[in-house]
């Protein structure tokens, strides 16, 4: 659906040259809801200019539709546009121009008779539940009413893909989901292809299938969700991951309150890992009745990505140290990944953890 | 009431049908110069803000020449650019007296104001929505037409309004070139000839045009703010 090879963009500012991207390739197909993070700065938003060409790449092939992008003739690329829709964090309305007339604005130039415009324009409201807000101008409306404007005008020449900058950025969480929810019936009931640039890892964890993490212009990870949130290899990825679980505060109490884990000479601190269907509750009984070794549950967090649960455990493991290693071992043979930490009192005095 | 003018105003009451047709003459200027500069002044304020560094039809070397050609003729003051201008009025007027040679210094010196008040104008326009229908795959002439003079109306508006006042202020001037007009009328009739009512009567004609333009202006920026 949309292909990038080997993507370069720099800016010329004077005497320094930025590197907004550098050397990215990527690749979102058809039904993908794909999701690009990244600090601030970090180029996501130049990346998903690339897409539809409204920032040039200085080197690289753009591939969208099934066209090279960057091989069209204005003319060409501005209907090729037409089937790239946009939204963005600012929502970018018309001010002088009421709901309606923002629709209809992509529709004036195609050669539909005017009572089919009026008609497509009216069922796009609905679609996005506005239909009660035709004649007003966007100043009267609410954030997320503004958004849903925007993605209905986007929505009206009817495109294959859909692009988001940030487009959730600017609301509150309750807004975001309401808008994240109406852009997954989208993806589900038209089929649309959805790239989202976000620097909240929430909204990926929410809605997307893929995702790519992005770093002073490059792309440091990229995969299905399931396996970035069960195994980030990256440690800015494991980072946007954190912050979304709370796993990074969480961590930070345990540690700072030795008390919390109230450990005994061989126990153990571990985070126990696991994707799919397995249940916490199974591994720490499994461990207790098979090997008598007790588990402390200190944090317990499970997120349904994609249909599939992802879950992770602090817990103290305590008995004997035989029995310990073979509770580890059996562990591991399950799949389930098991990282030991440093105690709290080590880590109170060494400082390192290894989360 | 009659008693009351022409006791006060003796020479206004003796003169009053020249001040009717300089009242014409001052009107007839500003609306046909108006007319000649909204198309031109519209016209340049898009080129400039199109052309600027990152407009829709960027381009530097059209931009820097338009601007240095606007900021020359916005530096030189208004009555020696009608002396300036004279070989051109004539060359469009076949005079270089009058009211209609008066038209062609006050547009030259009224459109590249215009087009600066236009580009500030269209500057104003968020530059995003540019970028959401650039993205819809709008061309750079629908983005003109549909998106900068429709989203910029209210400060076109404001533009026009100031900038009618000042084109009154010009056409003061105008009477050096034999324009007539109330300006010319205040100096000749009313201050070479000690007739000062009739010059406080120019004035009064002067400040109500103002006053006239300015509540029009008012009016149609409330009415385009939404």
């Amino acid at each position: 659906m949309i292909s990038l090879s080997r993507i370069n963009v720099t800016f010329n500012t004077g005497s320094r040259t930025l590197v907004a991207a550098r050397d990215i390739d990527l690749r979102v197909d058809e039904g993908d809801v794909f999701g690009i993070v990244g600090y601030s700065g970090a180029g996501k938003s130049t990346l998903v200019r690339v897409m539809n060409l409204l920032q040039r790449p200085s080197s690289g092939e753009v591939v969208v539709n099934g066209q090279k992008l960057l091989e069209l003739t204005p003319k060409e690329l501005r209907s090729a546009r037409k089937k790239i829709g946009m939204i963005f964090q600012h929502f970018n309305l018309m001010k002088s121009r009421t709901v309606y007339d923002n629709v209809l604005y992509p529709l004036k130039s195609s050669r539909m008779p005017k009572s089919e415009k009026d008609r497509k324009v009216r069922e796009l409201l609905q679609l996005v539940g506005l239909s009660d807000k035709l004649a007003s101008y966007p100043s009267q409306l609410s954030g997320g009413q503004k958004q849903r404007v925007a993605i209905a005008r986007a929505l009206a020449n009817e495109p294959r893909i859909l692009l988001c900058d940030e487009a959730t950025s600017a609301l509150d969480p309750k807004t975001t989901l309401s808008i994240l929810d109406l852009l997954r019936d989208l993806n589900r009931e038209l089929g649309l292809t959805i790239v989202i640039i976000t620097h909240e890892m929430q909204v990926v964890k929410e809605i997307c299938n893929k995702v790519a993490v992005m770093e002073e212009g490059a792309i440091v990870e990229q995969g299905d969700i399931v396996s970035i949130f069960s195994e980030p290899k990256q440690p800015l990825t494991r980072d946007f991951i954190h912050t979304a679980t709370h796993f990074g505060q969480t961590m930070e109490k345990i540690m700072s309150h030795p008390s919390l884990a109230r450990m005994e000479n061989d126990d153990l601190l571990c985070k126990i890992s696991y994707v799919g269907s397995r249940t916490s509750e199974a591994i720490v009984s499994d461990i207790a009745t098979r090997f008598g070794v007790s588990a402390n549950i200190l944090f317990g967090n499970v997120e349904i990505l994609q249909q599939t649960p992802v879950g992770s455990l602090i817990v103290v493991l305590s008995g004997g140290r035989s029995e310990l290693e073979k509770a580890l071992a059996y562990l591991r043979s399950l799949d389930v990944t098991v990282d030991r930490l440093d105690s709290p009192g080590k880590a109170a005095l060494g400082g390192a953890s290894v989360v | 009431m009659n008693d009351f003018l022409n006791r006060y105003l003796p020479n206004v009451m003796e003169n009053k049908s020249e001040i009717w047709e300089s009242t014409y003459e001052t009107l007839y200027m500003v609306f046909m110069t108006s007319l000649f500069s909204a198309i031109f002044g519209i016209a340049l304020g898009v080129i400039l803000v199109a052309t600027d560094k990152g407009g829709i039809l960027a381009n530097r070397w059209v931009y820097s020449i338009l601007e240095k050609i606007v900021n020359f003729f916005r530096s030189v003051p208004f009555i020696i650019l009608i002396a300036i201008v004279v070989p051109v009025t004539r060359l469009l007027t076949g005079t270089s007296i009058g009211m209609n040679a008066a038209i062609v210094p006050l547009v030259i010196g009224i459109v590249p104001f215009y087009a600066r008040q236009i580009q500030n104008a269209l500057l104003e326009v968020d530059p995003g929505i540019i970028e959401a229908t650039q993205a819809m795959g709008s061309g750079p002439v629908e983005i003109i037409f549909r998106v900068y003079l429709k989203e910029g109306l209210t400060g076109i508006i404001r533009a026009s309004s100031v900038t009618v006042i000042n084109l009154i202020g010009l056409t003061t001037m105008a009477g050096a070139i034999g324009s007539g007009g109330l300006g010319s009328l205040a100096i000749n009739k009313g201050y070479n000839r000690f007739q000062l009512d009739i010059t406080f009567v120019a004035t009064i004609l002067i400040l109500l045009l103002v006053f006239v333009c300015q509540f029009i202006g008012d009016y149609f920026t409330r009415k385009s703010t939404h």
